[in-house]
């Protein structure tokens, strides 16, 4: 804020001067206020899920968070860097300490330890809860920031605020949503900032911070791939348009040098920040900014002449030598596999590489392009601002606003390739957002200013400052402006605040008077505030209805308006853990691996960090196989239960049935005998009277419809909406031992081995006469 | 730290002489004390347990405690570390047998068993009282019995054997459907032709007068000292029943009398139309089972085997020169039965426990590389005491899906089997295993997990002498940088 005096001192007069100077600190202040305003919506806005549900770790991944920061606090850094978690992956086990992006457990685990030295006995629990929130406060200042040296800071505060409750970050960062991105959104943010800072004062002390900044996002999230070649991008974009200058080279040579330095520093990166492809761009852009330096240098030494005989001789060289380097870059890179990239990657650069390749990939839910509608969920009106932001930016182009140009345009492909990373590029359409309000409030209530001067609360300042200086006058008018528009609409307080902070990008920027009619400025500030009005009340009811679920508990509104609360998988975890061995293996599709290690602390086989990929293809083909083939499988890995989830009594549509093709696919993608066509009736997926005998014999369709014809006598799934294929049937290897108040999971034990072999069951036929029970069963069961 | 807490807790329930304070914490292999006893609750402290050695209030205690649980199995006189059976029902068709087989079952007396003889359709048969087996052993001398008596069912059989005792089944020509489809249940196929017997036309008794050839003197007995004893049996066994088969695929049960070459299952009073069903080798005159909780199950198709009448009788067997003053009946059933009734053949493996090379006590979690050394106790039941059990053969396998390492274990002849080895260079859950399975021998299937971590971040080499010039060009550039900065900046 100190910034814009400086520009705008020199030429006022000194009446002027000292109350610009005053209301320029008074501006600070409230822009103060408002950032604190801002961080407490973006805290509070993400407390639904505490108040409508409770204070509990969400979904899959932050149960494995917590778990590992759990750990953390109890054990000390040393023993969680060296953990060997042996309740994972049995018998594989897995080294947590190298495979785990440490930034946001060691960030939770530092709140916790200064939290409780302070003697504010939180528990870790808690702690975990409430990191996310107070990170997303930290992200929408770090917006600010961001927005204000691009734009300056009335554009700072919009971006700030549309930020602090945009919904697609609300979706993975409301309280319990314990998860990487919850801290590396803030850190990436922030990271651009330190990189624009860097880039606009061409300082080195904000060179470093970028590259510690850097290296707490490589900490954080895998995502930091983003940063190291969107940055690379940039800066090429800038030689290419002719921008080179020694604060881009102070911006991005030390963020190479230190960030690779330090991204190697991290157990989970290690030497992939300069074996893998993904960071290769910015070696390349590295290389080239420092010829490109070197170019600058001897052009300045040299006269013309010299230098164009110079720059024939160095470039004929030149492209000799980077021909051959490039020629043994892609013979090496060729060599590997997947040339060099991970999977995950390829999908980004191939977005039908993982469906024809990797199924594992492929069948995460949030690794599937997005749908239309989920862009308008997700950043609503700010897709229809996003283009308006974009054209203010090239009013002028600067180095800085090209970034935001390039960052949008980047995370706006990538967002249709993974719906995940929509969260990627939501604050970019925040802050192109926020550029795109505050020019259009700038535009508009100058226009209104100008035509009306009579309404002005302070005309005499104005008429003063008009007469004074043509600089600085655009700059004023807004600000009283403000105070006139104060009263008028109080509801859109924010707006209109961060037209006060406009003042400084226009004096710099703005020479020309661009004025609009009146009533039409009027209409289109009203419309403006509208859809702002519009966005507010969206994202509130995403916060509250969409978003807050923690997806452990699940409710439901009965026709009469009253709340049915399903809990049914705490119900099953902690059976497990009362009531299982504690060193008991416990079998499931791999989504439910870290709630069974974190909450019922039970061994698991597979489990949601898909790093063995025949691991889990072994469990999907002991679901997918009939049940004395799945029982020696799961016998041979010393499997104790198998846990399914079974969505068809409650209508829970994310079971373990609407998942299975996705274990056929995988398990058939490496044991070739298991064939998706087995399970198909002409390429429909169905378990009613139609399906496949393969699909009806299978261990999933039998643990999960097992006894189910007993809840209503007629076996209808209300999934499926059909009645299932195979109704009465028994189990010859499990045994039911558990089943949730609802039905939502079932847990199954394997059976010993039978302690007899029996003779040829022919016999049984002379002897039914006096056959037993045991006999009667026996023959029923046509499956034996 | 809950990791080291887990393997203690197994650790404790391994030691077999402190008494299972949690019975339900941890069911052991089977195997283990004969894994079959589970019913039974009692123990006996051969050995003092470190608590009684350290407080006298405390023996005392104990003392009585022991007393006072130990009170209601003082009767039964057993005790889980005897796997000896006890208790013997046997079920006759009439009460006849019990004079005419009066041998067989003098020696099972006087080895010390109990005796209930009962006539299979009793209507009080019952095998258990208030879920407590009231028997050890099940003898069914009742070929003909059509239904049993009581609550007693081939259910109730079954269970009786599911739940680790052993049993004795006695077929004959008249052997209804309920005895073979105890047999069936048990793995033991029958002729299914009623009327069919065995039949040899080359290796009959001498002594049968008959002429159909029906009273075979077989000798092709199985090849174990367990099953049958040291002393070899030198005269043929007499046998005179039916015939049953063994599925192939079964790996439990184990023909101890076969049919000769010349055998043939069909009726002797009726002319041979088809040839028969079962012929040669592939018949099984008396077979045993062991099933995977090891009890023990003994089927012939001879109740007249174990009569007083063949045990005496002289023998020769067609075409052979020598002729037996006594058939070898006698010593095979008894052989037999005591190695049926546990008295033979039984072993126990527990105290399984590991360490690494130079330290004392048993490390929660191995590090790749380790050196360690594995121990285990193996005993061998011989009918009243625990014994050592040598052998050159008992395995153990550190184990994570498959075998990385399999070491026979060396014996100091006083149970107690040794070996060390090297931890693979691989991390993740590893097992000890011992799976132990000898003809004869109750199968031995010890396992216990084990972790192996990779190395700690300071356990790698702090400098590696082959990386010197990275580490001399690094120094090397550093220093130069600085010297040129300071001449670039300040010699101008």
């Amino acid at each position: 804020m100190a910034s814009p005096e400086s520009a705008v001192n020199g030429p006022t007069m000194t009446a002027g001067a000292a109350s610009k100077s005053l209301r320029n600190a008074f501006g600070g202040v409230i822009a103060f206020i408002i950032l604190v305003l801002i961080g407490v919506l973006a805290f509070s806005i993400r407390l639904f899920s505490v108040i409508k549900y409770e204070s509990v770790i969400h979904e899959f991944d932050p149960y494995f968070n917590y778990r590992v920061t759990q750990f953390l606090s109890k054990n000390g850094i040393y023993d969680f860097w060296n953990w060997f978690d042996d309740r994972t992956w049995y018998p594989l086990g897995r080294v947590i300490g190298g495979t785990v992006y440490p930034g946001l457990t060691l960030t939770a685990g530092t709140i916790w330890k200064v939290v409780n030295s302070l003697n504010i006995p939180l528990s870790v629990e808690t702690v975990c809860v409430f990191t996310a929130p107070i990170f997303s406060a930290f992200a929408s200042w770090a917006a600010y920031l961001l927005t204000k040296e691009v734009k300056g800071p009335g554009a700072g505060l919009t971006a700030a605020a549309l930020l602090a409750m945009v919904p697609s970050y609300i979706s993975r960062s409301v309280a319990g949503s314990y998860d990487n991105e919850a801290v590396a959104i803030f850190a990436l943010v922030f990271t651009f900032y330190l990189y624009i800072k860097t880039l606009n004062t061409g300082s080195l002390f904000y060179a470093t911070l970028n590259a510690l900044a850097y290296f707490y996002m490589v900490c954080s999230w895998g995502g930091y791939t983003f940063i190291i070649n969107l940055i690379p991008m940039h800066v090429l974009l800038c030689i290419v348009t002719g921008r080179y200058s020694s604060r881009l080279y102070i911006a991005y040579a030390p963020l190479v040098v230190l960030g690779t330095l330090l991204a190697s520093l991290v157990p989970v990166v290690g030497f992939n920040a300069v074996l893998t492809s993904e960071h290769f761009a910015s070696f390349l852009v590295f290389i080239i900014i420092h010829v490109v330096a070197l170019a600058y240098y001897i052009k300045g030494i040299l006269s013309p002449k010299m230098f164009k005989v110079a720059v024939t001789l160095v470039v004929s060289a030149g492209l000799a030598v980077c021909c051959a380097v490039i020629a043994i870059l892609i013979a090496v890179v060729a060599s590997s596999p997947t040339k060099g990239w991970s999977g995950r990657s390829l999908t980004l650069l191939d977005p039908t590489y993982a469906s024809k390749y990797i199924p594992i990939i492929a069948s995460v839910s949030e690794h599937q392009p997005p749908t239309w509608p989920s862009y308008f969920m997700d950043i609503n009106v700010l897709a229809f601002l996003v283009p308006a932001g974009i054209i203010a930016c090239f009013m002028p182009l600067t180095d800085s606003s090209s970034f935001v140009i390039l960052y949008i345009v980047t995370s706006v492909y990538f967002s249709g390739v993974m719906v995940r990373l929509m969260l990627v590029l939501a604050p970019a359409a925040c802050i192109l957002s926020g550029i795109a309000l505050s020019e259009a409030f700038n535009v508009l209530t100058r226009s209104i200013k100008f035509q009306l001067p009579g309404i002005a609360g302070n005309p005499s300042i104005a008429s003063e400052e008009n007469g004074s200086s043509t600089v600085v006058a655009p700059n004023d008018i807004p600000k009283t402006e403000e105070a006139a528009k104060e009263k008028p609409a109080k509801k859109n307080r924010k707006k209109e605040k961060e037209n006060v902070e406009k003042k400084p990008t226009p004096s710099k920027t703005e020479k020309r008077l661009l004025v609009l009619p009146l009533e039409a400025s009027v209409i289109a500030v009203l419309l403006l505030v509208l859809l702002g009005a519009f966005y507010v009340v969206h994202c509130v009811w995403a916060a509250a209805e969409a978003y807050s679920a923690p997806s452990i508990v699940l409710t439901s509104h009965s026709n009469d308006g009253g709340l049915h609360v399903f809990d049914d998988f705490r119900e099953a975890y902690s059976w497990l853990s009362h009531n299982t061995d504690v060193d008991d293996k416990v079998a499931s599709w791999w989504d439910y691996g870290y709630q069974t290690t974190a909450m019922a602390n039970r061994t698991v086989l597979v489990d949601n960090n898909t790093w063995n990929n025949t691991h889990i293809a072994t469990v999907g083909t002991a679901m997918s196989s009939p049940e004395k083939q799945a029982w020696e499988i799961f016998h041979s890995l010393d499997v104790k239960y198998v846990l399914v989830v079974f969505g068809g009594v409650v209508g829970y549509p994310s079971d373990d049935i609407n998942k299975f093709l996705w274990m056929v696919r995988i398990g058939g993608g490496v044991f070739p005998h298991i064939k998706e066509p087995d399970y198909l009736r002409d390429g429909q997926y169905r378990i009613d009277a139609q399906a496949t005998p393969t699909m009806l014999n299978c261990l999933m369709y039998k643990l999960s419809y097992f006894r189910f014809v007993e809840t209503d006598g007629k076996g209808f799934d209300r999934v499926r909406r059909t009645e299932i294929g195979k109704k009465h049937f028994k189990l010859t290897h499990f045994e039911e031992v558990f089943t949730t108040h609802h039905w939502m999971v079932r847990i199954y034990k394997l059976k010993p081995q039978r302690n007899r072999i029996r003779g040829k069951t022919k016999k049984s036929k002379s002897s039914r006469s006096v056959s037993s029970k045991r006999d009667v069963r026996g023959k029923r069961n046509p499956w034996h | 730290n809950e990791q080291l807490a887990i393997p203690q807790l197994r650790q404790s329930s391994y030691r077999h002489e402190t008494p299972p304070t949690n019975p339900s914490r941890r069911c052991l292999h089977l195997g283990y004390f004969g894994g079959k006893r589970l019913h039974k609750i009692s123990w006996s402290a051969p050995k003092p347990s470190p608590l009684t050695r350290s407080a006298p209030m405390a023996k005392l205690a104990i003392f009585f405690t022991l007393t006072l649980s130990l009170l209601p199995f003082l009767s039964h006189s057993f005790s889980p570390d005897t796997p000896t059976d006890r208790r013997i029902l046997v079920l006759l068709d009439d009460f006849s047998l019990k004079s005419s087989h009066s041998i067989f079952f003098t020696s099972l007396k006087s080895r010390g068993f109990d005796l209930d003889f009962k006539l299979a359709d009793d209507p009080k048969l019952s095998l258990q009282r208030y879920g407590q087996y009231l028997y050890d052993g099940l003898i069914l001398f009742a070929p003909s019995v059509e239904r049993f008596g009581g609550a007693l069912d081939v259910a109730a059989v079954l269970d009786f054997v599911d739940s680790g005792h052993d049993l004795i089944v006695a077929a004959d020509t008249t052997a209804s459907d309920l005895i073979k489809s105890v047999a069936t249940e048990c793995g033991v196929d029958f002729d299914e032709d009623p009327s069919a017997m065995v039949i040899d036309h080359q290796g009959y008794a001498v002594s049968d007068v008959d002429g159909d050839h029906t009273l075979i003197a077989a000798d092709e007995l199985i090849r174990s000292d367990v099953i049958l004893g040291k002393t070899k049996i030198e005269a043929p066994v007499l046998f005179k029943g039916i015939a049953h088969s063994l599925n192939a695929a079964n790996t439990l049960a184990l023909k101890v009398l076969s049919g000769s070459p010349s055998a043939y299952s069909a009726n002797p009073s009726a002319k041979l139309s088809s040839p028969p069903s079962l012929t040669g080798s592939a018949i099984s005159l008396v077979s045993v089972v062991q099933a995977r909780n090891n009890a023990r199950i003994m089927i012939s198709g001879s109740l007249d085997l174990f009569s007083n009448r063949y045990m005496k009788s002289s023998v020769q067997k067609a075409g052979s020169p020598s002729k037996y003053e006594k058939s070898g009946n006698e010593q095979f059933v008894t052989e037999v039965s005591k190695w049926l009734f546990h008295e033979r053949g039984h072993l126990k493996a527990g105290n399984l426990r590991h360490l690494k090379v130079g330290e004392t006590g048993e490390p929660a979690m191995y590090r790749i590389k380790d050196d360690l050394e594995f121990y285990v106790d193996i005993f061998e039941w011989s009918g009243n005491s625990w014994e050592p059990y040598v052998a050159d053969d008992v395995q153990v396998q550190f184990y994570m899906m498959s075998p990385y390492v399999l070491k026979t274990l060396s014996t100091d002849k006083k149970g107690l089997y040794h070996t060390s080895f090297k931890v693979p260079d691989v991390y993740g859950v590893f097992q000890f295993k011992v799976e132990y399975q000898k003809l004869g021998y109750t199968s031995l299937s010890l396992s216990k997990q084990i972790p192996v971590r990779p190395f700690r971040h300071n356990e790698y080499e702090r400098f590696i002498p082959t990386a010197f010039p990275y580490y001399g060009a690094s120094f090397t550039t550093m220093a130069g940088f600085f010297i040129f900065s300071v001449v670039y900046l300040y010699n101008k």
